[in-house]
């Protein structure tokens, strides 16, 4: 089985348009996963009926307990986070702050400070006509999405058994939730477009994926919306020996098929047409039929 | 004042509105744009100018040899994963280390201690007479992108007048961002991804309690939804920018539409006195 993230640096490029679109015209059994799960996307051009929910805690939060506190302050004063704050003159724990380090509950002379569970997401699994999916939702705020990442990962591998390909749909940036994702995968499919910011963006995105044992291959999308740019996005390619498999045409049909939620691949377009070039040249690339 | 741009989905724009609206607000005033979106942050392109760069560290434990008993008390308490004591040696995984001090506390022997390590980095400049740009920019391979935040926020303190362009998401960095602005911008796209993320930002800033508009961005005239989305929240739209391949091009460039492209510096200063009267 191939393991394939699809990536981008810069947000926006058209990540989750080119994961729906491989998915629809991958004609290999699959599994799905949206590990963008800060802004998850991928289900709304999938159809997806839930097969499950899960609950997903993330690290514990401090709680003081009022009843055996005594005012001393230590906790707040060893925070490093500033999550201990004075409020209706007691000390109480901005959650959104506390990163569930334990400190507070170490210094509190009266052990009135403990560690609770939070719940920061959930965890969904769905069936859809292009393979099953897992995928989420963090809840706004919270952290831990590289370990929420780790979770749909861990669900769509767990559906893998017989399939040819693992295709992620990935987050924008190069932190935690980026590192979380490639982690593991044997490719990326790095979707880029011909902009300054996206090829500034797209080098330090190489720069990390470096780091793991991955293949990177590039699609540029949006390619003749400034052809001297994606030379620039060419020939940095051609220097770092990565393909580029795939340039996809500005096409109205595109946030076409996003409105009526369906891949673009359905439509008879010029996107759809580059998009399939882009799938066979990707495919041979990494050896899948 | 301190307003905030922010989105949730990706690509929507947050940078093109930030350094236009800065760009504007220079015009009158000093202003000081700060670049918050440290995994990618683009807005050096908009104004290149040499900048002088401040290292960010963050505390990570060393552990002293002589005085280690590998009691392992330290890799007990620490959640992150970060210190793992062995029979003999204490492995240090630095890039997982939250910096609570939490290692330090517990050890009975003191033979913790925390030292520098350099995550990222905040480059400032000054690219035009009443603008000064403050970027963070987090080293590749890292994951503690709050603290290069937090860096290049207290680098941008004391003007009167700051701009803060985030990440996109809704998660740690763009907390890390909105923490005490006055007024928060929202940057989306006319599309149903647009809309969807676009409501998971404004349940982030209603948590926050911080008051926001919306900017619609490359609309093609099918707004009804997001228009409808925005009355029933209460989010003012701001400003609607059309999808043009004028303002694509300029954008793709790393130009500025409102200081090369006619009519766009009239209607930033607009949003300027929507924003910030």
């Amino acid at each position: 089985m191939i393991r394939l993230a699809v990536v981008s640096g810069k947000g926006g490029t058209g990540k989750t348009m080119v994961a729906a679109a491989l998915a629809d015209v991958s004609g290999v059994p699959q599994v799905l996963a949206d590990c963008d799960v800060d802004a998850a996307n991928l289900s709304l051009l999938l159809d997806p009926r839930r097969v499950s929910t899960e609950e997903f805690r993330g690290l514990a939060a401090a709680r003081i307990d009022l009843a055996r506190c005594r005012d001393c302050g230590i906790c707040a004063d060893r925070c490093r986070f500033g999550a201990i704050v004075r409020r209706d003159d007691a000390w109480t724990v901005e959650a959104l702050h506390c990163e569930g380090c334990g400190v507070c509950t170490y210094v509190c002379p009266m052990g009135a400070v403990s560690m609770e569970p939070r719940l920061c997401g959930e965890i969904y699994v769905s069936a859809t006509a292009l393979g099953d999916l897992a995928h989420a939702r963090l809840f706004p705020g919270s952290g831990n999405s590289g370990l929420l990442v780790n979770e749909v990962k861990k669900r769509a591998l767990a559906r893998s058994a017989g399939k040819d390909l693992l295709l992620a749909d990935g987050p924008p940036g190069i932190g935690c939730p980026l590192i979380a994702t490639v982690g593991g995968m044997d490719a990326v499919l790095v979707v880029t477009e011909p902009g300054v910011s996206a090829l500034h963006d797209l080098e330090r995105l190489v720069t990390v994926c470096r780091r793991f044992e991955v293949r990177i291959v590039v699609a540029i999308n949006r390619f003749d919306l400034a052809e001297d740019i994606c030379r620039r996005i060419e020939d940095y390619c051609d220097r770092e020996g990565i393909t580029v498999a795939g340039k996809i045409p500005f096409d109205p049909a595109v946030v076409g098929a996003v409105r009526s939620g369906r891949p673009v691949t359905r439509t008879e377009s010029p996107a759809a047409g580059a998009l399939r070039a882009l799938r066979d040249n990707l495919f041979s690339e990494l050896g899948l039929p | 004042m301190k307003i905030a741009i922010a989105s949730g989905k990706g690509g929507t724009g947050k940078s093109t509105v930030a350094a236009n609206l800065a760009y504007v607000l220079s015009r009158s005033r000093d202003v000081v744009l700060v670049d918050c979106d440290v995994e990618e942050p683009n807005l050096h392109l908009f104004f290149p100018a040499a900048a002088v760069d401040v290292p960010v560290t963050t505390p990570v434990p060393a552990i002293d040899p002589a005085r280690c008993t590998f009691c392992g008390e330290c890799g007990k308490f620490c959640r992150f994963g970060a210190l793992s004591v062995l029979k003999d040696s204490v492995l240090v995984f630095p890039e997982l280390c939250h910096s609570c001090g939490g290692c330090v506390l517990v050890c009975p022997q003191g033979a913790v201690r925390e030292v520098p390590r350099t995550v990222g980095r905040v480059a400032c400049s000054r690219p035009l007479p009443r603008l000064t740009l403050v970027s963070g920019v987090l080293n590749e391979g890292e994951v503690q992108a709050p603290a290069v935040i937090r860096a290049a926020k207290m680098l941008g303190e004391g003007h009167p007048l700051a701009v803060y362009d985030a990440a996109p998401g809704i998660a740690c960095p763009v907390i890390e961002t909105l923490e005490g602005s006055d007024a928060c911008v929202l940057v989306t796209e006319s599309t149903p991804f647009g809309l969807h993320d676009l409501s998971l930002a404004a349940e982030v800033v209603e948590k926050l309690g911080i008051p926001a508009g919306v900017v619609i961005n490359r609309s093609d005239g099918e707004d009804a939804p997001t228009v409808a989305f925005c009355r029933e929240h209460d989010l003012p739209v701001l400003m609607t920018i059309p999808f043009s391949r004028e303002i694509a091009a300029v954008q793709n460039r790393g130009g500025l539409i409102c200081r090369d492209l006619p009519g766009w510096e009239e209607r930033f200063a607009g949003l300027v006195r929507k924003v910030s009267p």
